[in-house]
């Protein structure tokens, strides 16, 4: 074994126990997180840290193709993080309580509009014909 | 001669990228509220993978292999502020509160300002 590859196989193997300790740190963090989006914010960075985890074999094995593995698994990440925002907004808020902030940003939010009970006798089906004709 | 520099660059990468990973972790659980562990995750988190990915770039020592590389670390520099942005603003708006000492929020009166 000549030096430089002593070199990094120390240094790939400081890095992967590193890298394991700053995993089971998210991982505590997707457990506990008191709210939603501190878990998707925890996942969106265990993908992250999963990505050092590809490159860092890719090293250690020799095979480069594991950076394709990596891009592709960033670009996952990213569309799983954007639909979870996109899921967010569109559920809106559970957990948290009503403090001033709530109250200031649903003040403007219109109620849902709906079918008036009255108009609806008034249509045109067959049904509603048949009973005019009686 | 020439390899063991290449080994030294390829050390301090990796090492580098581990130790942003691990600063990003601890953020992530030692900061308040949501925003503020956000911006840990998203900024440590992205250049600890993307150091990591530079390094297996240097350690290949050919070209193709280094655009590569080059061209995951850009687009992880890329995406990654967009997706917090994007999560950022549907977590207030939905209304997840600010950490109570936290002293200015710019985005209090956002939907009476456009």
């Amino acid at each position: 074994m000549t030096t430089a590859e002593m070199i990094i196989s120390y240094a790939v193997w400081l890095a992967l126990v590193v890298l394991c300790v700053s995993f089971l740190l998210t991982v505590w963090r997707v457990i506990k997180g008191p709210t939603l989006p501190d878990r998707v914010v925890a996942l969106d960075m265990l993908t992250g840290i999963v990505i050092g985890f590809i490159a860092l074999i890719a090293i250690r094995t020799g095979f480069t193709l594991y950076i394709d593995i990596a891009i592709s698994l960033g670009l996952v990440g990213f569309l799983a993080t954007v639909a979870f925002a996109r899921f967010i907004l569109s559920r809106g808020n559970r957990e948290a309580p009503k403090g001033d902030m709530m109250k200031t940003l649903t003040a403007s939010v219109p109620e849902p509009r709906r079918k008036s009970a009255a108009r609806r006798p008034s249509g045109t089906g067959p049904a509603v014909r048949r009973k005019a004709k009686k | 001669m020439m390899d063991i520099l290449l080994a030294a660059i390829t050390a301090v990468l990796v090492l580098g990228g581990a130790g942003f990973a691990l600063v990003a972790a601890i953020g992530l659980n030692r900061l308040p509220d949501l925003y503020t562990r956000m911006h840990a995750a998203s900024k440590a988190g992205t250049v600890g993978s993307g150091l990591l990915l530079l390094a297996v770039g240097v350690h290949a020592g050919d070209l193709p292999t280094f655009a590569r590389a080059l061209a995951g670390f850009f687009f992880f520099v890329l995406t990654a502020p967009v997706s917090a942005h994007l999560l950022a603003m549907a977590a207030h708006k939905v209304g997840y509160p600010l950490y109570a000492e936290s002293v200015r929020d710019e985005m209090k009166d956002y939907d009476k300002r456009i």
